[in-house]
C-alpha cells in the first residue's frame, strides 16, 4: 500500500513533466505537420542553462530565466530555420531538426563536458514534505507538481480564453484557413514553436536535478516523448495528456516490480528455461513504452485520440 | 476590382492554370462555371495566395502574386473554400469571431446583424460547429468570412449538397451581399443560382476561360453548354 502511494505520486510527478514536453510536441505538430526531433534537446538545454543560470544567479532566477533563453532559440530556430526549408517540405524540415540535435548536443559536449554536471535541488526545497506511513516524500517532487499543474492550466485558460489561442486551436485543424481570415500564421506558428521549447526547456530546469542533468538526456527522453505523442495521437492534446500520464505511470511503476515470466509461467503451471524464467518486469521496464506504443500503432494507427494518420 | 490575367498554377510539377483570364467589377456577382477539375477551385485559391503561380492577379490595383494569403485578406478579399473549414472544436461564436481582423466589427456586417439573417446561428451559438447540419456550416463559414468585412468575397461551390430550401438562402444571401456592395466571385458546377443572380459568367475548361458573356448569351449559346457545362 505504502509502495503504491508513493509510486503512485512518483508516477504522476513524471507523467505531468512528460506531458510539459508532450504539449509542446503535440501543438508543433499539428500546426506545422513538422515532428520536431530536436524538442528534448530544448529540454536538455533548459536544464543546462538553469545549472549555469543557479551557479550564477541562484535557483528561482534560474526558474524564469532558462525558459525564456530556451524560448528564445526556439523563436530563432522556427524563424531563420524551419521557415526557410519549408518550401522544400516536410522532409527537409524534418532533416533540419535532426541535425539541430546533434548539433545541440555536440555544443553541450564543448561547454559542459561529457560528463554529468552537479545540478542540485536548491536547498529551500530539500527538506520532507509529508510521510506516507513509514516512507517520507520529498518536498521537491511536490514543486514538480506544482510547477506542472500551474503549467496546465496556464496553457487550457491561455488557449481557450484569449484570441491568441483561439487562432492556435482553430489552425491545428485548418491552418490555411485561418490564414485566409487574416491571421498571420507565420507569426502564431513562431510563438507557438518558442512557447512549446520554453515549455521544454522548464521542464529541463525543474527534471534536470530531480533526475540527471548530462549529455544524454534529450536522446534518453526524446525517444519516451515520441512514444507519448505516438501513442496519444498526433494532434491530440488531451491524448498527450493520457498518454504522458499512462507512461509515466508505466515506467515508474515497472521498475519497482520484482515479478517475473517464472511466476507468471507458473501461475498456469508452466516450466520454462530460467534464462528466460528469471526475466523480471523491473528489466522489461525500459521496453514496455515501446511495446505500448507498437501495439497502439497495431490497433488505432491514429493513437488513442489523434485526428489524423502518422 | 480584381483582375486576373495570364495567370499560370502549378501542384509540384503539374500544370494546372493555363493563363486564366478574367476581372471582377466593384458590387457586382460574376460565376466562374465549369465541370469539376476544370480548374476553378485552383483559379481562386491561386488568387488567395494558397497556391504557387505566376502571372498577376491586381486587387485595387495591387498585385497579390507573391503575397501571403493573411496580407491578401487584408487587402480586403475573402474566401469562402469548396470544403467549408469549419473550425469543428470551437463554437459557432468562436467561429464568427475569428472571421474578424480587428477586435471588433466595424464595417459593413457584425456578429448580432448576421444572427438577425440568420436565426438558426444565433440558436446554435454555444454548440461546437463540428455538429451542425451541411447548410448551417455553409452558412456559417459564409458568416464567419464577412465578419472580416472584405470588398470581395470568393466562394467556392457553396450549394453543392444543400436542400433546394437552403440553395435558395444562400442566393439570398449572396444577393444581400451585393446590395451592401461587396463583389461576388462565385464558383459553381451548376447553372441554378448563377443565372439568375450573376451580371456576367465564366466557363472554364482545361485550365482556361472558353467562354466569357452575360447570363442570357450562355442561355442562347447551346454549344458551349454541350461542350463545357453539361455532363
Ligand atoms: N492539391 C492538389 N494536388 C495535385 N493536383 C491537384 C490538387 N488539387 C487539384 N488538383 C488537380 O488540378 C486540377 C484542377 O482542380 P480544381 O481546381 O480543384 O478543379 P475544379 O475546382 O474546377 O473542380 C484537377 O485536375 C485536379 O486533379
Ligand atoms: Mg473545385
Amino acid at each position: 500500500m505504502e509502495f503504491f502511494l508513493v509510486q503512485l505520486l512518483n508516477g504522476l510527478a513524471y507523467g505531468l513533466l512528460l506531458f510539459m514536453l508532450s504539449s509542446g510536441l503535440t501543438l508543433i505538430f499539428s500546426m506545422m505537420g513538422v515532428l520536431n526531433f530536436a524538442h528534448a534537446s530544448f529540454y536538455m538545454l533548459g536544464a543546462y542553462f538553469a545549472y549555469q543560470c543557479s551557479k550564477w544567479l541562484g535557483f528561482w532566477p534560474a526558474l524564469v530565466v532558462a525558459p525564456l533563453l530556451v524560448a528564445g532559440i526556439g523563436a530563432l530556430v522556427e524563424r531563420f530555420g524551419l521557415r526557410t526549408v519549408h518550401k522544400f517540405g516536410h522532409v527537409a524540415e524534418l532533416l533540419l531538426t535532426f541535425g539541430l540535435a546533434y548539433v545541440i548536443e555536440e555544443i553541450v559536449h564543448l561547454v559542459w563536458g561529457r560528463a554529468a554536471v552537479d545540478y542540485q535541488i536548491p536547498e529551500a526545497l530539500n527538506f520532507t514534505a509529508f510521510h506516507i506511513l513509514t516512507s517520507s516524500y520529498p518536498a521537491y517532487r511536490v514543486f514538480m507538481m506544482a510547477i506542472s499543474i500551474a503549467m496546465l492550466i496556464g496553457l487550457y485558460l491561455g488557449l481557450t480564453r484569449t484570441r491568441v489561442g483561439l487562432v492556435i486551436q482553430a489552425s491545428l485543424t485548418h491552418p490555411e484557413m485561418v490564414e485566409a481570415l487574416g491571421h498571420n500564421v507565420p507569426r502564431v506558428f513562431m510563438l507557438v514553436f518558442a512557447a512549446g521549447a520554453a515549455l521544454a526547456g522548464l521542464a529541463g530546469v525543474i527534471g534536470g536535478n530531480a533526475f540527471v542533468t548530462e549529455p544524454g538526456m534529450a536522446a534518453a527522453v526524446g525517444s519516451i516523448v515520441f512514444v507519448v505523442v505516438v501513442f496519444g495521437g498526433m494532434g491530440s492534446l488531451l491524448g498527450a495528456f493520457i498518454a504522458s500520464l499512462l507512461i509515466g505511470m508505466v515506467q515508474t511503476f515497472s521498475v519497482g516490480i520484482d515479478y517475473s515470466i517464472g511466476d507468471l509461467a507458473g501461475l498456469f503451471g508452466a516450466q520454462i528455461p530460467e534464462q528466460f524464467a528469471s526475466i523480471t518486469l523491473a528489466r522489461m521496464a525500459p521496453m514496455l513504452p515501446y511495446l505500448l506504443m507498437v501495439m497502439m500503432l497495431v490497433m488505432r494507427p491514429k493513437g488513442l485520440m489523434g485526428t489524423r494518420e502518422t | 476590382m480584381l483582375e486576373v490575367s495570364d495567370l499560370h498554377a502549378y501542384y509540384g510539377k503539374s500544370h494546372v492554370l493555363h493563363g486564366v483570364n478574367l476581372r471582377v467589377e466593384p458590387g457586382e456577382i460574376v460565376s466562374l462555371l465549369g465541370r469539376n477539375g476544370v480548374g476553378r477551385s485552383t483559379t481562386i485559391k491561386a488568387v488567395m495566395g494558397h497556391v504557387h503561380c505566376t502571372g498577376s492577379a491586381r486587387f485595387k490595383s495591387t498585385e497579390l502574386v507573391g503575397k501571403r494569403a493573411y496580407e491578401i485578406a487584408h487587402l480586403g478579399v475573402g474566401y469562402v473554400p469548396e470544403d467549408r473549414s469549419i473550425f469543428p472544436t470551437l463554437t459557432v461564436i468562436q467561429n464568427m469571431v475569428l472571421g474578424l481582423k480587428g477586435k471588433e466589427a466595424t464595417g459593413r456586417w457584425n456578429m448580432e446583424g448576421l444572427f438577425d439573417l440568420f436565426p438558426r446561428l444565433r440558436e446554435r451559438g454555444d454548440t461546437p460547429a463540428g455538429v451542425l447540419s451541411g447548410g448551417e456550416q455553409q452558412m456559417l463559414t459564409l458568416c464567419r468570412t464577412l465578419m472580416g468585412d472584405p470588398d470581395l468575397i470568393m466562394v467556392d461551390e457553396p450549394t453543392e449538397g444543400l436542400s433546394p430550401m437552403m440553395v435558395e438562402n444562400v442566393a439570398n444571401l449572396l444577393r444581400e451581399i451585393q446590395k451592401r456592395g461587396v463583389a461576388v466571385l462565385l464558383v459553381e458546377q451548376k447553372l441554378t443560382i448563377a443565372l439568375a443572380i450573376s451580371r456576367r459568367v465564366y466557363v472554364m475548361g482545361h485550365g482556361q476561360i472558353v467562354f466569357e458573356g452575360t447570363p442570357e448569351q450562355l442561355k442562347a449559346n447551346a454549344d458551349v453548354r454541350k461542350e463545357w457545362l453539361e455532363v
